[in-house]
């Protein structure tokens, strides 16, 4: 049996008395988050009665509902009728979203770590880094923050030793096979490559987040005067 | 929006909570919200508030406030000591306070946390659908922190009670230091096979490492089926979720995470989750094993109550 894969029949956990877990597949896998997001697409346009949120994470998804208004068993049926409607039903792709991100200098403190790491120099973890666009499989730990899947082999680098006390919001870094971003300030051991001068978490802005699970990021290398330029709009 | 109070003193982690933030659970937003939803409700009820307005929660050692203005509040939850202008004042019930009285709420002698409602609730902004202070992520509440010397807290548009209203004894809990939870085995139940009797068999002492996030426990260690890794794939965590980390030392999740690794071995029922938010530390919890039916039943029943005691204090009205 291979550590990844999608299950023949969803599996349902009961999480308590008002949340079920609903599992596509094993471990961390594509197939099984796109399944996954396609779930919570065809959920999401007709939720069931009671239903009261959908979250989706790796390999499943979970339904929060009221007891007083639907039943497990209502709730499973609506579920499967939504997987049986699934072929039929075109899901939108995966929107791809751009984060400019300024790389190395005082905004990407460790980028020299990174590449003395992977006997690389500084142009090329840039480029490494950019060439891909990012998998969103899920969105959690704090507000915005992404579960990142696809960085390059080349790129793997363990985390500092020390983490630091406070990385600005909108740091881009690496810890071992992951990559990601701080929508918030916050302490932490990630390595640090760089800075979007994007606002990733806005609480005042109708939408106070760029992304969600199941789309892509794609990092765009932006020089300093461009930074400073968007940052001037996002924050000033 | 009238200026209400002045604080004198902050206590040790008063927040403004209302019933929570529900509509970015998939973004890492945590619910957050009054952990003892049940005295919250009844704080808001006691002065004729409408559900969902914003209390100030106040964790162990509470604040001394200077009124500055005319409303009816009261306290619930846990028993604090509270006293207006120097004479005692009685939590449950609600007490109409005027310019210059000072209110002062020591701390908890029996319970954690109480809740402090005010005639229009506690007037602050509203951040992507709630009032609810999340201080990890300085959201909502008076500037995304717990309250310090100095604030002045502002309440929103609200009717006076023409009669004051007070809680019947028999609907007010008790709060001792042997506390029991009913929980649905699950969702990762099938990794405990071996240890399930065994830690409904068994009682934990709530350590000191206790906050609104979740609530560490220490007793006999719960050790996974062998063969079991020791984490799963990251899922979202619920309140009520028992997750057991490989140190085998259970920890009760509330309502500030949003996902976790750990297996979760049972999960508290809704009703219950009122009764861990006033567990001190050194107090005693046991796990009472019930099945989702049984536990919907039970969602059902306190519904109910809910209903009644609502009818009942506002038919006083």
């Amino acid at each position: 049996m291979p550590d990844a894969y999608l299950y023949t029949k969803p599996r349902i956990r009961f999480c308590g008395d008002r949340a079920i877990i609903v599992e596509y597949g094993e471990g961390i896998d594509r197939t099984v988050n796109e399944k996954v997001r396609a779930m919570a697409a065809m959920l999401r346009k007709s939720l069931p009665r009671g239903v009261e949120a959908i979250i989706p994470a790796y390999r499943s998804l979970s339904l929060l509902y009221n007891p007083l208004m639907v039943s497990t068993d209502q709730i499973a049926k609506a579920i499967e009728a939504a997987e049986k409607n699934l072929r039929q039903t075109e899901i939108a792709e995966p929107r791809i979203v751009e984060i400019p991100v300024c790389y190395g200098g005082e905004f990407g403190p460790d980028l020299e770590i990174v590449a003395d790491h992977n006997s690389l120099d500084a142009g090329e973890v840039i480029a490494v880094h950019t060439s891909v666009d990012y998998h969103i499989y899920m969105i959690g730990f704090a507000p915005g923050f992404c579960y990142l899947g696809g960085l390059d082999r080349r790129l793997h680098t363990p985390r500092r030793k020390t983490p630091r006390t406070l990385l600005p919001a909108g740091s881009v870094g690496i810890a071992e096979s992951q990559t990601g971003m701080y929508p918030q300030d916050s302490p932490g051991g990630w390595q640090i490559i760089g800075r979007t001068p994007l606002r990733l978490f806005a609480p005042w802005r109708e939408e106070p987040f760029l992304y969600r699970a199941g789309d892509r990021i794609r990092f765009v290398s932006v020089t300093e005067e461009q930074f400073h330029r968007v940052y001037e709009k996002e924050w000033g | 929006m009238m200026e209400l109070f002045l604080v004198r003193v902050p206590g040790l982690y008063t927040t403004v909570q209302d019933a929570g933030r529900f509509g970015y659970l998939d973004r890492g937003v945590p619910p957050s919200g009054a952990l003892d939803t049940f005295a919250y409700r009844m704080a808001n009820l006691l002065v004729g508030n409408p559900a969902g307005s914003a209390v100030l929660e106040i964790a162990m050692t509470g604040p001394v406030l200077e009124v500055l203005a005319e409303a009816d509040i009261a306290l619930t939850g846990a028993e604090m000591g509270m006293t207006l202008s120097g004479e005692a004042a009685a939590g449950w019930r609600a007490h109409r306070v005027r310019r210059g009285d000072v209110l002062r709420i020591p701390k908890a002698v029996k319970g954690c946390r109480a809740y402090l409602s005010v005639t229009g609730g506690i007037e602050v902004p509203l951040v992507m659908g709630s009032r609810s202070t999340l201080v990890r992520a300085k959201l909502g509440g008076l500037e995304g922190r717990i309250l310090k010397k100095g604030d002045v807290i502002s309440r929103g548009k609200g009717v006076l009670l023409s009669t004051p209203r007070r809680l019947p004894g028999h609907w007010i809990p008790e709060y001792g230091p042997d506390i029991t939870l009913r929980a649905i085995p699950g969702p990762q139940d099938d990794y405990f096979t071996r240890a399930m009797e065994s830690f409904f068999n068994s009682s934990y002492e709530v350590s000191v490492e206790t906050d609104r996030m979740g609530y560490r426990l220490k007793g006999p260690p719960i050790f996974r089926d062998e063969g079991r890794p020791e984490s799963i794939v990251t899922e979202p965590t619920m309140p009520g979720n028992v997750q057991v980390p490989a140190d085998g030392q259970p920890i009760i999740v509330l309502v500030e995470q949003t996902t976790g690794g750990y297996m979760k071995i049972a999960t508290v029922i809704t009703p219950d989750i009122p009764r861990v938010a006033q567990a001190m530390p050194r107090n005693r919890i046991r796990f009472e094993k019930v099945t989702l039916d049984e536990a919907h039943v039970l969602f059902r029943i306190e519904a109910g109550r809910m209903r009644e005691i609502e009818e009942h204090l506002s038919s006083k009205n």
